[in-house]
């Protein structure tokens, strides 16, 4: 099949691509545009290590095809931080250990900022929630949880 | 012992600074081994074989070679047979040659201009195969009929009359076991199985190689030992090892899962024979089938205990598989499963079976977890049957500073009678319990590994310092190598920048495994400090006119060691590196050495369980994890390292195994299946870091990276039995497993 031709944004930037019908957003992403930031974990939606949001929403991108985006906007962890200004929970992650080898980070990342910016003061639980479908293998999550809650309170107090 | 350890005060170790790499893992910026590319590149893929044992009659690449875009295929044939057992074991894994020897295990490969193209070449190459009889149990594997996998590859120590699967036979220990048991009030003697898991990194396995037509190659990978992937792989593609640069991704997770090579030498063979650099990505099916796991194992336990809590004798005959190929994990498990007790009559036994399952990598603390797993349960259930307080019971019968290990050598300075008593006295261990609630406890033991290390560490003239070392950061090591030469020359942290050097920058440097990094390039790196400062106090007197030896090192300056060298204001290392090119030219220090000394670790995890008794799941509520680290250099990484630990150990104790059919294909390749654990799952994982100093660092340092998988297995184990009333002697302790076992 012919290649298709895509125009959307990403990070607020205008980008277009070409990619096969039936190519992963990840690989888009990761091989014709040079946004390594997320990972392939799994390429099943099971690790959450390819997070980015598609119009606020929190996908795997490994689920979403590079053809299904077309005019939409997609934020990636490369459009985290704000120019040269870290986002709370990017620094909160540094200050509090809550990442070893780093892969899953991106992702988790990516999804935490999905929730506080559903839910401005989680609990927990609902953090771990939020989370289970984020795989770490490095910390068992303990530091990840405090640092969303670190970065919580501080963009509540913002 | 150098008693004034304990006494030493730090100004940086023992900080919490944030991690050199951070900005990096938290932008995405930091490159792994996924995210490299290369001018011209090409894509590798590789074929794998469908069945579990199965000789390869013949492999017709012919149609696959003809599409357009396929620019090489290989097989097992394009690799030289070598001599070396051990090394041709890493390349037949790597590639078969005469037989597939497991569900997944690769029997061609292709290099194509586009993923796409590759799919499609290797859907195109014919192999046929004549299935052959398999084995993928432990104990169906030492039936002397099982079938067999690979002949005549058992060692001398292997007794005469068992199945040809049997490769590796060991024994430990000392003094007389029939009196030992004599003396017991009570023995107990149980048989328990563990399956094999997998280290479970959340990266797949990456390689880009690129081989020119004079021989160089260059070789970027994610793994845990770049100067050991260049010896395979040189080996392998015989090569000199000075032809091949090899250069460590930031890598996303190893466990011990990537010491060793899977598809470097594919993705090297690929290059050379097409010209192009040629990256090859694993799929995590791909992971789960042809890559790490541990062992599975089987194993007849037998403890024998006074009534007033005394052990008087123990016996371990351990089974192990490490998959196709010969594995001597199982003397490690021999070697670890008493190690906590100071015993007057102890054995153990140990025997590797080769099964149709991928070859064995090294899992933390690789055979610990399910030795120590079985001797725990029965040292918890002759405390249940004797009525005796499991903690106490293990501070009677604890090993210390003086006893004779059960696996030979005589411990020195260790730190378990310290975390054992942490834990009785930490509020977690008298906290009430609710019904179908359990408390379990578990010792957990790593030896730990010091190892062949090189480190360089040069004076910029700004007054800045680099330090090159040669180890993969796993878990924040850089960190805790900036922490250390900041001590050591007493200078600011935030002044160091600590790398990790290719192959052709650095002297070899062994594997990061053995929890060795932070033990062994920390000294390594406090030695190359001091002999940074040995320069920099010689150019100091040297400005002064006096004798280098008039002079000494303090807080970061060289000043005059006395009254009688001269009165002379301090020069800073910021000083002395500004006047180098006029005092002799730039300064550095570097230290090589094969590191001895590495401290044993002990560990003791104290968790709390609800089995619900409808389904048999249980939840993990509170857990706590006590362990000496020596010296904690950057307690979150030490505090890190625990936490992880335990929660893998949550995870084989409760949800993880590999599932084989009767086909002898693996059931559940893939995170879906396969469940490691996830967040909701789990609790807060307390820590409370003990420092017992290791008198083999100069800091007192020992390796904290292994030790923490240990202890859950039993410690969860113990708890379901008390929350149960029931034993279970079989892991993963699955809702059904624990729900048969509840209806008896």
């Amino acid at each position: 099949m012919k290649s298709m031709h895509i125009s959307t944004t990403i990070n607020g930037d205008p980008v277009e691509f070409i990619c096969d019908p039936g190519e992963p957003l990840l690989d888009v992403l990761r091989n014709r545009l040079g946004l390594t930031g997320a990972k392939e974990g799994c390429g099943t939606g099971d690790c959450g290590a390819c997070s980015v949001t598609v119009n606020g929403r929190l996908v795997c991108s490994c689920l979403v095809l590079g053809a299904e985006v077309e005019g939409v906007e997609i934020s990636t962890i490369e459009g985290m931080a704000n120019d040269d200004q870290l986002h709370p929970l990017q620094r909160a992650f540094i200050d509090g250990a809550a990442f070893q080898c780093g892969v899953c980070t991106p992702g988790i990342l990516v999804a935490a900022k999905a929730l506080l910016e559903k839910n401005a003061s989680p609990s927990d639980e609902e953090v771990r929630f939020w989370l289970a479908g984020n795989l770490c293998r490095c910390t068992g999550y303990d530091k990840i949880i405090a640092a969303v809650q670190v970065a919580a309170a501080e963009m509540r107090g913002a | 012992m150098d008693t004034g350890q304990s006494k030493r005060e730090f100004r940086y170790v023992g900080t919490r600074p944030n991690r050199p790499d951070g900005v990096d893992k938290v932008t995405g910026r930091a490159q792994y081994g996924a995210d490299m590319t290369a001018p011209g590149m090409l894509t590798g893929a590789i074929l794998r074989s469908p069945h579990a044992h199965a000789r390869i009659i013949s492999i017709d690449t012919t149609a696959a070679e003809a599409i357009a875009g396929v620019r090489a295929v290989i097989t097992g044939k394009d690799f030289v047979r070598l001599d070396d057992e051990f090394t041709r074991d890493v390349q037949e894994n790597c590639m078969a040659r005469e037989a597939a020897l497991y569900d997944g295990h690769a029997v061609a490969a292709v290099a194509a201009t586009t993923p796409v193209i590759a799919k499609a070449a290797l859907a195109a190459i014919k192999v046929e195969y004549e299935t052959l009889p398999h084995v993928t149990d432990v104990d169906a594997a030492m039936k002397i009929d099982a079938p067999v996998v690979l002949a005549g590859r058992a060692l001398e120590t292997v007794p005469a009359g068992m199945s040809q699967n049997v490769t590796n036979a060991c024994e430990f220990g000392h003094g007389d076991l029939d009196a030992g048991f004599a003396k017991a009030d009570l023995v107990i003697e149980r048989s328990f199985k563990t399956a094999a898991t997998h280290q479970g990194y959340i990266e797949p396995h990456a390689c880009l190689a690129s081989v020119t037509t004079d021989g160089k190659a260059d070789l970027w990978c994610c793994t845990q030992g770049q100067f050991f992937v260049r010896t395979l792989c040189s080996d392998i593609m015989g090569m000199e090892a000075s032809q091949l640069r090899v250069t460590a991704s930031e890598i996303g997770g190893g466990f011990g899962g990537k010491t060793t090579v899977f598809i470097e030498p594919v993705a090297l063979a690929l290059s050379r024979k097409s010209g192009r650099p040629v990256k090859i990505v694993m799929t995590r099916d791909e992971v789960f089938r042809a890559t790490g796991p541990t062992v599975s194992s089987s194993m007849d336990i037998r403890i024998g205990m006074t009534k007033d809590g005394r052990i008087t004798a123990g016996e371990a005959t351990l089974r192990y598989s490490g998959g196709a190929y010969p594995c001597g994990t199982v003397e490690m498990g021999a070697q670890a499963a008493f190690a906590a007790y100071d015993l007057e009559a102890v054995r153990t036994y140990g025997l590797n079976a080769l099964t149709n399952r991928p070859k064995e990598a090294a899992y933390r603390a690789p055979g610990a977890p399910q030795a120590i797993y079985a001797v725990e349960s029965i040292v918890d259930e002759l405390c249940q049957k004797l009525s005796l307080d499991p903690l106490a019971v293990r501070l009677q019968n604890a090993a210390k500073k003086g006893t004779l290990s059960s696996y030979g050598p005589t411990f020195n300075d260790i730190g378990l009678v310290a975390t054992l008593e942490a834990a009785t006295n930490h509020p977690h261990y008298n906290a009430p319990l609710g019904p179908n609630q359990g408390r379990g406890l578990s010792c957990g033991f790593w030896f730990n590994f010091g190892g062949n290390t090189c480190v360089s560490l040069n004076i910029n003239t700004d007054g800045t310092v680099g330090v090159t070392e040669g180890n993969p950061d796993i878990g924040g090591s850089r960190a805790s190598i900036s922490l250390m030469a900041a001590e050591e020359l007493g200078i600011p942290y935030e002044s160091i920048r600590t790398i990790i050097a290719d192959t052709n920058s650095l002297g070899y440097n062994d594997v990061t495994d053995g929890s060795r990094v932070t033990f062994s390039v920390g000294l390594a790196t406090i030695k190359a400090a001091r002999d940074a400062i040995g320069k920099m106090t010689s150019r100091a007197a040297q400005y002064w006119g006096i004798d280098a030896d008039a002079v000494k090192w303090v807080d970061g300056s060289a000043v005059p060691a006395g009254s009688n060298a001269g009165k002379f204001p301090p020069l800073t290392l910021a000083e002395i590196a500004a006047m180098s090119p006029q005092t002799g030219g730039p300064i550095a220090g570097h230290h090589e050495v094969n590191v001895d000394g590495a401290g044993v670790s002990f560990g003791v995890h104290l968790v709390d369980v609800e089995v619900d008794p409808e389904t048999g799941f249980t939840k993990v509520l509170r857990y706590t994890v006590f362990q000496d680290a020596g010296k904690a250099v950057q307690p979150d990484y030490v505090e890190g390292q625990m936490q992880g630990g335990a929660v893998q150990g949550i995870g084989w104790a409760l949800n993880e195994e590999y599932i084989y059919g009767e086909d002898g294909r693996l059931q559940n390749p893939g995170f879906l299946d396969y469940r490691i654990p996830v967040s909701s799952d789990l609790p807060n994982i307390e820590t409370v870091i003990l420092e017992i100093p290791n008198p083999g660092h100069p800091y007192g340092v020992r390796g904290v990276g292994e030790t923490p998988i240990v202890p859950p297995l039993a410690a969860i184990a113990n708890a379901v039995s008390r929350a149960t009333g029931v034993r279970l002697t079989e892991l993963p302790m699955s809702p059904p497993r624990i729900l048969k076992a509840m209806k008896g």
